[in-house]
């Protein structure tokens, strides 16, 4: 693929996702929000498999392979967290009797 | 393994966490979507390992368990009430690492003949600038939300026009970048003044709007994160990335409509300063505070048909929810109709009130929305308004000189008679004067809400 017909692709997929982002969290309740911002919060964790890249890189030089280093124990800390906390928080919501539907 | 398998097999996590959010939808399978999120990242993860391939994997495996751990112990240890903060510094930290991809990226091109393409160098300027401004704004927000520094704004004359001047440069540098002067310092620039902007721009925001700019700093971090796919092209980083870009925009597009503030205004209003008039105004029809103990109060609550608790960031503070479903279980054996009506933004998150009461097993039947809970004040004979302050404030409705004018509140004041638990006189996070303090109806019980609440516990069972 030439690079232009790439980036038109990228930029294709990108657009979409912004409609499908859209779509998808208007239904969330605001019952919901906090742990929506969390789960979404997770979500960009994966910068991790970009960090993940760079410092597979890193034998170009030490500064990629520092920054690199750096970028994956953040993001990392990013992944790992996230869930966490969400997984945390939802776990409240688990175990009630069927709750009332939205009423947005 | 090639480029165009790792990409096929990177659907996985693509379809995994929209399927996540879309189960988000409903609090009955909320936990099970999160899992399938996780899953997804996993796949995400071992499918770039071995596409990556082997240089300096057991680097990789220590960062991972260096990052990974000290996530897990943050998540593990954080207590309910202090989620929001988490939220933030983990927000922040995917925000830098996007910085950080950027300027490795940059300088894994730029040897010669090294140049990157247009659109290269456009998305590292982009997602250094982004990244950084949201790792900054983040660790101030969570300084913030843990009182590391005061809640409340802090200006200084020539602020927003300062903070507008640093940013119009700090895109100057980067459209630089993209438009051909590609020198390793001019990102540093641009990651380093990002940051300075990212501190300077979260600042003057008073904590009471800090569930919005967490909002926003998501966002930003999903915008960062999809920008840096355009630097790897990868298209799981743009999906996802952007996914979290558009919820997080919605999300606090969501929360100014509950609050009746445009966007602008919450970033660059500078809320919660009290303006002089307005405390001129407060302090004028200042009246009088009733103060009463505990006894009085459970006899009110003992003898009313319909009482409403309002919970705001106090029961947080003071952890009391179990204690406050306690007292309503009791009041209910009673024969008192209880229920809680829940302000969108009360709390440091929206919905946080609802996560601190799922956790003390409050049947959802009881909780009421405002637009539910609010024509029903009127038939309450008791509002219980357990450390919330703003979103009771009857300024909203009627002062246009307060800073929260026209924000929708929960109309306490309509009910026969208001017992406000609050620790002391101090004006709330946001530090906006109450007159619902002053109202004849309103008696205060001054403490911390969980002693206060277990008091009427234990008074109520003597009646």
């Amino acid at each position: 693929m030439s690079h232009n017909m790439l980036l038109v692709f990228e930029v294709t997929i990108l657009v979409l996702a912004i409609f499908l982002g859209f779509e998808v969290i208007s239904k969330v309740p605001t019952l919901l929000h906090t742990p929506l911002m969390s789960g979404t919060n997770a979500i960009h964790g994966i910068v991790v498999a970009g960090a993940m890249i760079v410092l597979a890189s890193g034998h170009k030089g030490p500064f990629i392979w520092i920054i690199g280093f750096l970028a994956v124990v953040l993001g990392s800390a990013n992944v790992v967290g996230g869930f966490v906390v969400t997984d945390r928080m939802l776990e409240m919501f688990k175990k009630r009797e069927p709750p009332k539907p939205s009423d947005e | 393994m090639s480029t165009n398998l790792a990409d096929a097999l990177y659907l996985i996590p693509i379809a995994s966490f929209i399927l996540a959010l879309r189960y988000l939808a409903n609090p009955a399978h909320a936990r099970r979507g999160n899992q399938i999120g996780a899953a997804g990242m996993l796949v995400a993860i071992v499918v770039t390992w071995i596409k990556a391939g082997g240089g300096s994997w057991w680097a990789l495996v220590i960062a991972m368990l260096i990052g990974g751990g000290l996530g897990a112990a943050g998540a593990r240890k954080v207590r309910m009430t202090a989620m929001p903060q988490m939220v933030a510094l983990f927000n922040g930290v995917g925000g830098g690492a996007a910085a950080l991809i950027a300027l490795a990226e940059l300088h894994r091109i730029l040897p010669p003949p090294g140049r990157p393409t247009w659109d290269v160098s456009t998305a590292i300027a982009l997602s250094g600038l982004i990244g950084a401004i949201s790792f900054a704004g983040s660790l101030i927000a969570f300084a913030k939300l843990q009182e590391l520094i005061g809640g409340r704004p802090i200006t200084y004359p020539g602020q927003n026009v300062g903070n507008i001047v640093l940013l119009l440069a700090l895109v100057v540098f980067a459209v630089l970048l993209s438009a051909g002067v590609q020198a390793q310092w001019l990102l540093w620039v641009v990651v380093v003044g990002g940051g300075l902007f990212g501190v300077l721009f979260v600042l003057p925001i008073g904590g009471a709007d800090m569930p919005v700019v967490i909002s926003l700093l998501n966002a930003f971090t999903g915008l960062a994160v999809a920008i840096g796919g355009f630097e790897l092209q990868n298209n799981v980083l743009i999906v996802s990335g952007m996914l979290v870009g558009a919820s997080g925009t919605l999300l606090t597009m969501l929360m100014g409509k509950a609050m009746n503030r445009s966007i602008g205004n919450l970033l660059f209003g500078a809320f919660g300063q009290v303006t002089a008039e307005a405390a001129a105004v407060a302090a004028g029809d200042g009246g009088t505070v009733r103060s009463a103990n505990a006894e009085d109060v459970a006899v009110m609550l003992a003898y009313a048909h319909k009482v409403v608790f309002v919970p705001g960031y106090g029961l947080a503070v003071a952890q009391a929810q179990h204690d406050v479903r306690q007292l309503a279980d009791l009041l209910e054996s009673k024969g008192v109709e209880v229920s809680y009506a829940i302000h969108p933004v009360a709390g440091r998150m929206p919905g946080h009130m609802n996560v601190l009461l799922a956790e003390a097993n409050v049947p959802y039947p009881q909780l009421k929305e405002m637009d539910e809970a609010n024509p029903e004040f009127s038939r309450t004979d008791v509002a219980v308004v357990v450390g919330a302050n703003d979103v009771v404030n009857p300024d909203a409705r009627n002062n246009q000189g307060s800073p929260i004018y026209g924000m929708p509140i929960l109309n306490v004041d309509n009910a026969q008679a208001v017992v406000v638990l609050k620790r002391s006189m101090n004006p709330g996070f946001a530090g906006i004067e109450n007159p619902l303090f002053y109202n004849p109806k309103t008696v205060m019980l001054f403490g911390d809400a969980k002693e206060s609440i277990t008091k009427l516990v234990a008074d109520v069972k003597n009646l």
